[in-house]
């Protein structure tokens, strides 16, 4: 995937191989400070903000997916997926978040009630970004409970279709407070299934894990978890100590590439311009 | 018939599916019915919402079979949360295809479907009686075996009805209304109103017919009879007052809104508005 005009810098010390959602270096040589390099993108623009390089990087996710259904749970995810839809993934389809499926413009292109959009999943022309209250080194994810199943010390909202949306579809997960409660050694409840439990499950696949800290996927030893960017502003560091196990960490990690100016716009003025953003992610 | 009617059939010990999704289109008439009759022990097969939260908080639940309880915009319903952290009833916890799954071997009288959900997951851990089946196919593939969600009976909510028991939904969503009347011995539908069976073709398409006659046992006309939850087109959910459910403790709000009948229930939410 040819690399889009990015107005950011890369940290030097991060600048790793570029990919697409990582800055890479030829980008602009700037400091490690966060703040200084942001405002080059656009005269007079606010620098960006935390919420926003985690918007870029769900839409990340969904770059050259083709024709299949995103769907996005959390607010950052569904502004991220509108912006690939904007941007760079026309072919994407989004709902209403009910039962229609919608253009960029809210005109309704399709129907989708759950019986077919449960339909859609085991047919595998979809990519979720979910939710997890627990995920561990290998994916395994926990939206059920906490705790003790037969009686937990938490009940939270079950497995829904975590489940069946791992074992058919390509599955990411977004996290807008990486801390070792939700990045644990073990899952109190396997609802979404991991690299380790998925056996030879034919459509098992895990995408990516995007955060308010970083970007990781699953490439480290046996498929497990692995750093893939930083953030701007984020070390290597603030990411072990929020993590709750031995995480894979490659010599150079990039950072989390720029908005462009375009991307910015849209965020700004298009697809959020309440900034309801900062709400999951208060930076 | 009424509602009351309609619950002076069930009997304590029932397996009782209930229809709709969450917080939305939920038999809530019916189900506060419920709560004024003594049946209890039951088995509770739905997606859950209010429906779930207000049974467990009145322990009319022995066992609950669900892939989840939300109320949507409140993600957590705090009555069924705090039932489930107090061990108050058995849980069957199936992802939300295996649900359907379940419901849909049940229509077909066939006593399991294969399903590509569950295996790798802890569905597996605490379900120890779910088997799987192995395709006998060149692909060779193992599945869940997701056995049939048979029901004693089935409460769903519709739009419209005619008094023979076409039922018809008019939002965008008819949920698994249908399949649920069709896994049921006995199913009773409450509407928004009932019409002439010519009526319900007259403005809305044939599509829109989700229940058929043969699959439903009893219409009992209730407007509003979705309230709380979402009725779509004909109203939306009344999120005011499911903060106000969520937010006060289950025997104020019981003694407040359910110790009357449908009419003192309409009236206690009126005089808040």
């Amino acid at each position: 995937m040819k690399e889009r005009e990015r107005t950011g810098r890369g940290s030097e010390e991060r600048g790793g191989p570029a990919e697409a959602w990582a800055g890479s270096a030829e980008a602009g040589a700037g400091s490690a400070d966060v703040g200084a390099g942001s405002a080059e993108v656009g005269a007079g623009s606010p620098a960006v903000t935390r919420a926003e390089y985690c918007v870029v990087a769900c839409a990340e996710v969904w770059r050259g997916a083709g024709e299949v259904l995103v769907s996005p749970m959390g607010l950052i995810p569904s502004v991220g997926a509108r912006l690939a839809r904007l941007t760079f993934a026309p072919q994407v389809l989004l709902t209403d978040g009910e039962a229609l499926l919608v253009g960029p413009g809210g005109a309704v292109e399709g129907w989708l009630p759950y019986r077919q959009h449960l339909a859609l999943v085991t047919g595998g022309r979809r990519h979720v970004m979910m939710g997890a209250s627990q995920i561990d080194r290998f994916g395994n994810q926990n939206i059920s409970c906490i705790g003790d199943w037969a009686r937990p010390a938490r009940q939270l909202l079950g497995v829904r279709g975590a489940p069946v949306n791992t074992l058919n579809n390509p599955t990411s997960y977004w996290v807008p407070r990486h801390s070792r409660r939700v990045f644990v050694e073990k899952v109190d409840m396997v609802c979404g299934v991991g690299y380790d439990r998925a056996g030879d499950a034919p459509h098992h696949r895990l995408v990516r894990v995007v955060t308010d800290l970083c970007v990781l996927d699953f490439g480290g030893p046996d498929r497990s978890m692995r750093l893939v960017s930083l953030h701007p502003g984020v070390s290597v560091e603030e990411v072990r100590e929020a993590t709750g196990f031995a995480l894979c960490v490659p010599d150079e990690v990039p950072c989390t590439r720029e908005p462009t100016v375009e991307e910015l716009r849209l965020i700004r003025e298009v697809i959020d311009p309440g900034g309801a953003r900062v709400r999951e992610v208060a930076h | 018939m009424t509602a009351e009617e309609a619950v002076s059939r069930l009997e304590s010990g029932m397996t009782l599916g209930i229809g709709g999704w969450g917080s939305r289109r939920k038999p809530m008439a019916l189900v506060r019915a419920l709560l004024r009759s003594d049946v209890g022990d039951l088995t509770v097969v739905s997606y859950g919402g209010p429906d779930v939260g207000m049974l467990a908080a009145a322990g009319r639940i022995r066992r609950l079979v669900t892939a989840f309880v939300t109320l949507d915009s409140i993600p957590l319903e705090p009555h069924y949360r705090a039932a489930r952290e107090r061990g108050a009833f058995e849980l069957t916890e199936v992802d939300e295809a295996m649900f359907m799954w379940g419901l849909r071997a049940a229509a077909h009288r066939m006593p399991f479907l294969p399903v590509r959900a569950g295996l790798g997951s802890d569905v597996m851990r605490v379900n120890p009686g779910l088997r799987t089946v192995t395709s006998p196919y060149e692909d060779g593939e193992t599945f869940v075996a997701m056995p049939a969600l048979r029901l004693d009976a089935a409460l769903v909510h519709v739009n419209r009805a005619d008094r023979l028991g076409n039922g018809q939904y008019l939002g965008p969503d008819p949920y698994f209304d249908d399949l649920f009347c069709e896994a049921a011995d006995a199913a009773y539908v409450s509407c928004e109103r009932v019409v002439d069976t010519a009526e319900l073709t007259k403005e809305a398409a044939p599509q829109s017919l989700l229940l058929k006659r043969h699959t439903v046992t009893g219409v009992v006309e209730a407007p509003n009879g979705a309230h709380f939850t979402s009725c779509a087109p004909d109203y939306g959910r009344d999120e005011a007052f499911q903060k106000r459910y969520a937010t006060t403790a289950w025997p104020q709000f019981a003694a407040r809104y359910l110790a009357g009948d449908e009419r003192a229930y309409r009236s206690a939410v009126g005089e808040e508005t």
